[in-house]
């Protein structure tokens, strides 16, 4: 992006060229007012996290309270469990579904045409589908009286039935299930086009001196690959301080039994406005994230604009 | 010239592929098994893949009694999907647009106007306060269609460089000196050329639109006759009686109750919700897989 403005060479300001570009900018005035209206307005109301808020004084006339707020959050263990679950189910969805993506992606660019088209739609379809549904499904499935694992898996194991929405231990498996389910037919389509692109007369030679299957992955595939990953990881690390509110959120059902597991900063933020009506707290919160999720952002793309120009935002 | 080992990595891939395509596909499959189940067959036996008894009464009891209801619903998400991609993409090409005009005074700062909304985030309290004390969108339709949904950096973003690659300076430039202005350029020059980018952003807006429930759980707080399906969906997860109470007077309720088969309309509500994505799928497909490698490096 510097490159480009560079080069665009400084022009003065008159009111000829001023009225050349007219159409446009007005062309994008609705864009900007909208930014200006969901990103720009809000920001002063981040001052709520220094105050008391008094919904009768409103934002402005709450009195400020400095870092009292912060300093209750993290006198509770919420902001360590919330904090807690965030990176480290950030970091195992990293994992898992990098993982996952860049086998798949491996498989699937060895075999044809049709029927690989058919596997690659049928793992995508669950990208396409709301969380209240997966929610659903996951219902079906771990719903304590009628779903199906309480009723015909763990019966045919010879196992009790469990007691799947009060009890957080399971959750951090399920919701990593899900979250791989949902998205690795998604991640494996950047990886099987990164793939897809490369020289093939790499795996031609390596045939003809004899390497495997396996070697040629080992040898060939992964290192290429190393860029594309190394990218995809840091922009993934750069939001590990966000987390997906309707996965945290829709699919455990809001079960409060569940918090230990599930409670994510996202999550929290929520209750804390909507449900609790602690809007400081909240607040605070949401400052918290905004602050290292912006630290965090920046420095991901600083890193991975040294490495690759092009990826980086910017 | 297939060896051995081309033939057992082919059998192994295919074996690995069948089984992941069966488990995205088989919780849909439970779900709409379920909701073709007899109501005490479930309850009996749980979710079941294989029903020890058939029965559409879940369906039929939805369009019986509360046909207007999920009709409805369906209406708001039809209209607020349409209207929200139109609107999403109107903006964001305009916008893009303007930036991709090299030349243009002040596009610097514009651009990191732009780019910094996807560093930096007010979050929620901070924008729920705004939408809702500032411009009172509460309980109206605005609160589903507007807030986060609208437009975003991102995309707007990946058409702008999408107009700068794919649309040459020179040929704008030479319908300009011919005469045309900036409003005929952009429709009959830049956005022609630049199909692949706009359908992509077309459709991502369209499916987050019909997806989001978080906007309308967050803003309708009393007009519940402006859930989309997904927050109807989501208020019957709570509780079944939520079809109920907008239909029926409250001493029918109780007795409406006993007869709802509350297990099987669950699922027959969720087959009802996913249904558009199923039959829209295969025709978006193709665009869907392209979509994802136009934008999925950035995103």
């Amino acid at each position: 992006m510097a490159k480009t403005l560079a080069a665009a060479p400084k022009k003065k300001m008159t009111w000829k060229r001023f009225k050349r570009f007219l159409p446009i900018y007005a062309l994008m005035l609705p864009g900007l007012i909208y930014l200006f209206i969901n990103n720009y307005m809000p920001l002063p109301g981040l001052m709520i996290a220094f105050k008391k808020y008094n919904a009768g004084k409103g934002i402005y006339g709450s009195d400020w309270v400095g870092f009292k707020n912060f300093e209750y959050l993290f006198t509770t263990d919420d902001a360590w469990v919330i904090t807690r679950n965030t990176i480290a189910y950030n970091l195992a969805f990293i994992v898992v579904n990098t993982v996952l993506a860049i086998a798949v992606a491996i498989i699937l660019s060895e075999l044809d045409g049709k029927i690989k088209k058919l596997y690659q739609s049928a793992i995508l379809l669950p990208n396409l589908i709301s969380t209240v549904i997966i929610g659903y499904l996951v219902f079906a499935f771990f719903s304590v009286e009628n779903g199906f694992i309480n009723n015909t898996i763990l019966p045919l194991l010879g196992k009790e039935a469990v007691g799947w929405y009060s009890e957080a231990k399971y959750w951090p498996f399920i919701l990593i299930f899900v979250s791989a389910w949902r998205s690795v037919g998604y991640n494996c389509i950047i990886y099987l086009a990164t793939l897809m692109g490369f020289d093939k007369s790499f795996y031609e030679s390596a045939k003809i001196d004899g390497a495997t299957r396996w070697q040629q992955i080992q040898y060939i595939t992964l290192p290429l690959l190393k860029p594309t990953v190394i990218m995809l990881t840091l922009m993934a690390i750069g939001r590990i301080f966000y987390s997906d509110f309707g996965l945290f959120y829709q699919v455990p059902m809001n079960q409060g039994a569940l918090y230990a597991t599930t409670n994510t900063i996202d999550t929290y933020v929520y209750r804390g406005l909507l449900q609790m009506g602690n809007i400081s707290m909240s607040a605070a919160a949401g400052v918290y994230q905004s602050f290292i999720g912006f630290i965090l952002v920046l420095g991901a793309n600083l890193i991975v604009r040294k490495i690759d120009r092009d990826s980086a935002l910017i | 010239m297939k060896t051995r080992e081309d033939k057992i990595y082919n059998f192994f891939g295919h074996l690995v592929m069948v089984v992941l395509t069966l488990l995205a596909v088989v919780p849909i499959l439970l779900m709409f098994i379920s909701s073709l189940t007899d109501n005490d067959a479930l309850v009996k036996n749980g979710y079941s893949f294989f029903p020890e008894k058939w029965s559409v009464y879940a369906y039929e009891w939805i369009f019986a009694s509360n046909s207007a209801t999920i009709l409805r619903a369906y209406g708001i998400s039809i209209v607020l999907t349409v209207l929200g991609t139109v609107l999403s993409l109107l903006i964001t090409m305009c916008l893009a647009y303007g930036l991709s005009k090299k030349e243009l005074p002040g596009r610097g700062v514009l651009t990191f106007l732009v780019f910094f909304t996807m560093l930096f985030n007010g979050g929620l309290v901070p924008t729920y306060i705004n939408y809702t004390n500032v411009f009172h969108i509460k309980d109206t339709f605005w609160g589903l269609l507007v807030p986060g949904l609208l437009m975003n950096a991102f995309n707007v973003l990946l058409m702008k460089s999408y107009f700068v690659t794919g649309v040459p300076g020179e040929i704008m430039e030479a319908a300009y000196i011919d005469g045309a202005d900036e409003f005929k350029i952009m429709w009959k020059i830049a956005i022609p050329l630049s199909k692949p980018i706009i359908a992509t952003v077309a459709m991502f807006a369209a499916i987050a639109y019909w997806n989001d429930w978080n906007n309308g759980y967050i803003y309708l707080v009393k007009r519940t006759d402006l859930f989309s399906i997904q927050n109807l969906l989501n208020r019957l997860m709570q509780s079944i009686q939520a079809l109920t109470q907008n239909t029926s007077g409250l001493s029918q309720a109780g007795e409406g109750l006993a007869k709802i088969p509350s297990s099987t309309v669950r699922m027959a509500m969720a087959a009802i919700g996913i249904l558009p994505i199923m039959v829209i799928y295969p025709f978006i497909q193709k665009n869907f897989v392209k979509g994802i490698t136009l934008g999925g490096v950035k995103g």
